[in-house]
């Protein structure tokens, strides 16, 4: 750091008497009541973790299933409609895995774990703005999740996450969907309170010197996330009240045989979801381009065009639920509109790959971990990015609409894009987090076996929908059984990366080398205080006076050609 | 968290500014700050209400356009009178919540927990006539989806395709969510009106009582259009 | 059903055509985008790689040229798609006057595919272990369109062939146009998530010649099933009268629970109508006939504004006799025996 960027970052000897927050106060109630956002970050991040292994799990016995065309391993072996009864279970377990994932995990996963943690460090503050909302949304996100799984519990949640209408005001008695709806409301709220805590803090607690040109692009990302989490969840909870109501009391908003219409929710649930696809992306954006810079010791290219296409993508994702709707019966003309702008919200997507591609000219590219899974990212993400051309094009929809095609292209997005992120961020601010460093070769290994189990797992999945597969199938025709095969021994693989992964960071724990203050020689404020930060992150309030790509090794007489 | 040792650790390591008063919180550097971030964090909350409220009028739209002469019939069983007195209510507790507002900006707590109380009792009267207006619609059956029986008009038998349950579903749904937040509200300012009898706000500092203002102003704004669209269809 | 395979490209419509050539478009652009941007970051990976701490780096934050480049070309290439995608797509709803009409109704868990004015009708019943599968003829290079709803939940119908697929809704018709242009058998799917047996809501459409078309419409087609209704069953009218939708408006029992158009019960008993003109009509086989054929013609007092489509040419002579008939035993006495599954038949 020969030309510190922040003032501030007081070597730690100086205030050795100053403990980190973990050793700040003790006890079981100084976690469970803490306002400290970089504890309740850490809270979140196990909750989010452990839904994700419960989610990945459920998402192994499915494979595990689909290696055969005939349902068998989840069907009694004998009996009358036993064949019935295992394709019920695996309704309910396709259900489970995309909720779970869906409002348990992803969408929290970044902003309300990694991001807790990190923004308000990163802004040079000292805390989120309102920190008793912050431990209160985990709490709300706490009680959505156990209703969630009460609702499991209850059984018969077989409606898939989307809860589509009149399929879950109709079958099965209303208890487990409104438990469940009433789960995603609770979970809704919670963040909305993150949502709205972010735009605050990131609007009122920036560090002196630290303007809007100045923020890291995580801070741009987490930023954007919030304010579609502010914007669009409102709406979702409407939706659900209103799903719930009609559980209740059989109005028929949505019940074609009361004059309501079925439909009508689709708009509903998509004008949130829609946006919640973002909620989920965006994040891993800002990740990325954290993880893209600082690893190649070079300044991110077109910061600029990143932060913007990052508010631009915000805006625009509240236009284009529609695209969701293709074949349900909407009018062409709006079928349309809504192609037309699915590709408007393309366009910035594809600049900011060709950016982060762009970065990496003439840099000083390290190899490690987080690096790993920057560039998996790439590869993965722009592979779901790509095949969202196929979607969003409305004739080739028609064919992909529902198949497992869509499933491929949203898994590649989302678990390419936003869990490949999230696993690399988590390797990335690791030492910061914890104060432990990890064995890089172990890390290696792990980002390798995610890499090959990921693709396997759901190239085989495009094939397939392109053939003809539809999803949310628990049997299928025996010409799919090929492609079916490789893309469970791809889930097994990919789970074994995962599991790996997890096993060798919980080592580091407790036998990881002692990370320094700024392993990596970030700029950016968080590796300005120590690594595990103290209780109030910042023994000085840090003055920002450059940007956060701005790294020594950066050749300012070197020439600025073209590529 | 406003503790004296936490401002007094900080008035230490600070930049040299004043010493923290009591209301500060920690991890704010000045009182301009937290203000500034309690009146944005504030002004978000009343968008994400909006929105939600946006979505009950979707869904109300869109009944109306599907099904006008139903809503048109079925919207006169709804008591004009009791709807205007109501909208009389809110909108007059929506001055006194100004003015309270206005008091303690001045520093006059005692004038502005009057006020607040004025604007208690409106929202209190407000509850009254909903409560009388929803045992009406309960005692003729005038009530959302299967629990629907009409008593009234003679007995005539609604066909249930398009039938005035799915109005009176939304009638319960809208006012219903409207009520829940009035109650709030009464509670905001019962809090507001027990912290302003502490002394706790002054011309410095009285953000609580401007936000729980807002709030309020939402409340009666909200309103102001359910009214027309669910009493005075035409 | 042997045989069958799903190559990437099948094209066995012409919609499966344009498909081919709008997919292998994209196809090409997604490929050659992803190969340019993978290329240049392994060049630059290995290029760039750290070599020893402290390597120096490029100061270069921007371009400008370069940047308006990657956001020009992407857009007008996304507009071409759009352009391209939404022609093809407008295609599908567009009807030639010599397409085949075919009726689709869905429910949990088989698909009916009914010929109106041929008096046949596809369906399979649910085997013991939950699966339905059901197969219709279509002959090849004849548009056929589909008009599609569904009887409970929603559910979507998909011939990933065709490269074609609407949802059916309960609440409203919806549908497709597409021609098959290759003979043989091709499956089809439910591709709405509908509940527990939605991965046995299958089947298969033989496409056949035009010779076999005509075979098959004689009744001597062999190797499909012939679909042939029989209008003498006890069922057969009650069956179209809820397939043609009738149910939705007209009450068949005593209690008249649904006053949208004039209750049937009791009407031939009852003997007459009056109009909305303050003429009586008497009720006959005539009066029934038309009312079904032209209901504009025939406006009961108290049903303003209420508007039954005319079923004239939709429906054939066959089922129109056994409807006539079905709405004259309604109410009638002594005519009440019981079904077996318990409700009464009037």
């Amino acid at each position: 750091m020969a030309t510190t960027t922040v003032e501030g970052a007081a070597p730690a000897h100086e205030h050795a008497e100053e403990l980190d927050f973990y050793k700040a106060s003790r006890g079981i109630k100084s976690w469970l009541l803490t306002l400290d956002h970089k504890r309740i970050g850490l809270m979140y991040l196990a909750g989010v973790l452990l839904a994700f292994f419960a989610a990945g799990v459920i998402a192994i016995i499915f494979r595990a299933e689909l290696m055969t065309p005939q349902i068998d391993l989840l069907a009694p072996a004998v009996g009358e409609g036993s064949a019935t009864i295992g394709r019920e279970l695996y309704n309910k377990l396709f259900t489970l895995h995309g909720a779970m994932m869906v409002f348990v995990f992803i969408i929290p996963a970044i902003p309300a774990a990694l991001g807790n943690f990190l923004l308000p460090l990163m802004l040079g503050a000292k805390d989120v703005a309102f920190p008793r909302l912050n431990l209160l949304s985990f709490y709300v996100w706490l009680t959505g999740t156990l209703i969630l799984i009460l609702a499991i519990l209850a059984g018969q949640l077989d409606t898939g996450w989307t809860f589509y209408t009149p399929y879950s005001t109709s079958t099965h008695g209303a208890a487990p969907v409104v438990l469940a709806v009433t789960g995603a409301f609770v979970l809704g709220f919670s963040s909305i309170l993150t949502g709205l805590n972010f735009v605050v803090t990131v609007h009122k607690m920036r560090a002196p010197g630290l303007t809007w040109n100045r923020m890291p692009l995580m801070i741009w990302a987490l930023y954007s996330t919030a304010v579609i989490q502010v914007l669009a969840t409102p709406v979702l909870a409407i939706t659900l009240l209103l799903l719930l109501f009609e559980n209740a009391f059989n109005v028929g908003i949505f019940n074609p045989a009361m004059g309501g219409d079925p439909v009508l929710f689709q708009h509903f649930f998509w004008f949130y979801s829609h946006p919640a696809v973002y909620i989920m992306i965006l994040p891993g954006f800002g990740i990325i381009s954290e993880i893209i810079a600082i690893h190649s010791r070079k300044h991110i290219f077109g910061y600029k065009a990143i932060a913007l296409s990052s508010v631009s993508i915000a805006v625009i994702s509240f236009l284009v639920w529609g695209h969701h709707m293709f074949v349900s019966g909407q009018s062409e003309f709006a079928s349309a509109l809504f192609s037309f702008l699915t590709f408007a919200v393309a366009v910035p997507t594809a600049i900011k790959v060709f950016s982060w591609v762009a970065t990496l000219y003439k840099g000083s590219i390290s190899f490690n971990t987080p690096m790993l899974y920057g560039l998996i990212f790439i590869f993965t993400f722009s592979i779901g990015g790509l095949t969202g051309l196929h979607l969003g094009t409305l004739s080739t929809d028609v064919h992909f609409h529902d198949s497992y095609f869509v499933v491929a292209h949203f898994h590649y997005v989302m678990m390419g894009g936003t869990v490949i992120a999230f696993i690399g961020g988590l390797h990335h601010w690791f030492p910061k987090m914890f104060g432990k460093m990890y064995n890089e070769n172990h890390g290696r290994i792990g980002a390798l076996l995610v890499f090959l189990g990921f693709n396997l797992t759901f190239f085989s999945q495009f094939v397939l929908g392109a053939q003809g597969m539809p999803r949310r199938y628990a049997e299928y025709d025996p010409e799919f059984q090929g492609w079916h095969v490789a893309s469970s021994i791809g889930s097994f693989i990919l789970a074994a990366g995962l599991l790996w992964t997890l096993i060798y960071l919980l080592m580091a724990l407790k036998n990881g080398k002692k990370a320094t203050a700024n392993p990596w020689g970030g700029a950016s404020l968080e590796w300005a205080t120590s690594s595990p930060p103290i209780a109030h992150n910042f023994h000085d309030t840090p003055h920002v006076d450059s940007d956060p790509y701005n790294f020594p090794e950066i050749d300012h007489t070197m020439k600025t050609g073209h590529h | 968290m406003s503790t004296a040792v936490d401002a007094g650790q900080h008035a230490e390591a600070g930049h040299g500014h004043d010493a923290h008063p009591a209301y500060l919180q920690h991890h704010f550097d000045n009182p301009q700050q937290q203000e500034g971030a309690a009146k944005l964090g504030m002004w978000l909350f009343l968008g994400t209400e909006l929105l939600m409220f946006s979505g009950l009028f979707l869904a109300y739209f869109y009944m109306r356009s599907q099904y006008p002469e139903m809503v048109h019939e079925y919207h006169e069983y709804l008591n004009k009178w009791m709807g205007a007195l109501n909208t009389l209510f809110l909108i007059t507790s929506s001055l006194t919540m100004a003015l309270a507002v206005r008091s303690a900006q001045v520093g006059k707590a005692k004038l502005s927990g009057r006020l607040l109380l004025v604007t208690i009792a409106f929202g209190l009267a407000f509850m009254v006539v909903k409560y009388l207006e929803y045992s009406a619609k309960f005692e003729h059956g005038l009530l959302p989806g299967d629990a629907f029986a009409e008593h009234v008009a003679g007995g005539v038998q609604a066909g249930w395709y398009g039938g005035p349950q799915l109005f009176f579903g939304i009638y319960f749904i809208m006012t219903g969510l409207h009520g829940v937040h009035v109650l709030i509200g009464i509670g905001l300012l019962v809090w507001i009106y027990v912290k302003t009898q502490r002394g706790a706000f002054s011309g410095n500092y009285y953000t609580p009582v401007e936000n729980v203002g807002l709030y309020w102003h939402l409340v009666d704004l909200i309103w102001i259009f359910l009214f027309p669209l669910l009493y005075l269809v035409k | 059903m042997t045989g069958l395979n799903h190559p990437l490209l099948a094209a066995a419509s012409d919609t499966a055509d344009r498909f081919g050539s709008l997919f292998t478009f994209i196809n090409v652009i997604s490929v050659a985008a992803f190969t340019m941007v993978i290329a240049v970051t392994v060049y630059f990976s290995v290029k760039y790689r750290r070599r020893s701490e402290g390597q120096r780096t490029s100061p270069v934050k921007h371009n400008f040229k370069l940047e308006f480049l990657w956001s020009a070309v992407p857009t007008v290439l996304m507009i071409v798609m759009f352009a391209w995608g939404f022609n093809d797509f407008a295609a599908l709803s567009q009807t030639p006057a010599d397409a085949l009409p075919l009726r689709v109704i869905a429910k949990q868990w088989n698909w009916t595919v009914g010929y109106p004015g041929l008096d046949r009708e596809c369906t399979a019943e649910m085997s013991a272990d939950g699966g339905a599968e059901t197969e219709f003829v279509v002959p090849v290079n004849r548009p056929f369109t589909v008009k599609l709803s569904s009887e409970d939940v929603l559910h979507s119908f998909w011939i990933p062939d065709f490269k074609v697929k609407k949802d059916a809704l309960p609440n409203r018709y919806t549908g497709y146009t597409v021609t098959p242009t290759e003979i043989g058998d091709h499956r089809f799917y439910c591709a709405e998530y509908c509940g527990a047996n939605h991965s046995r809501m299958a089947g298969t459409i033989h496409v056949v010649s035009q010779e076999d078309w005509k075979l098959w419409l004689d009744g001597k087609l062999e190797g499909v099933p012939n679909c042939k209704v029989d209008p003498t069953a006890p069922d057969y009218a009650p069956k179209l009268f809820v397939k043609y939708g009738c149910a939705g408006c007209h009450s068949v029992t005593e209690d008249r629970a649904i006053v949208i158009g004039p209750p049937l019960y009791g009407l031939v008993a009852k003997g007459s109508e009056t109009m909305e003109d303050g003429s009586s009509v008497t009720v006959d086989d005539n009066y029934l006939r038309e009312s079904i054929e032209y209901a504009e013609k025939q406006r009961v007092a108290g049903f303003a504004g209420k508007n039954m489509p005319a079923f004239r040419g939709r429906i054939s002579e066959v089922e129109l006799d056994a409807l006539v008939n079905y709405i004259k035993g309604l109410g009638a006495v002594d005519q009440a025996p019981t079904n077996e599954d318990g409700t009464k038949s009037e």
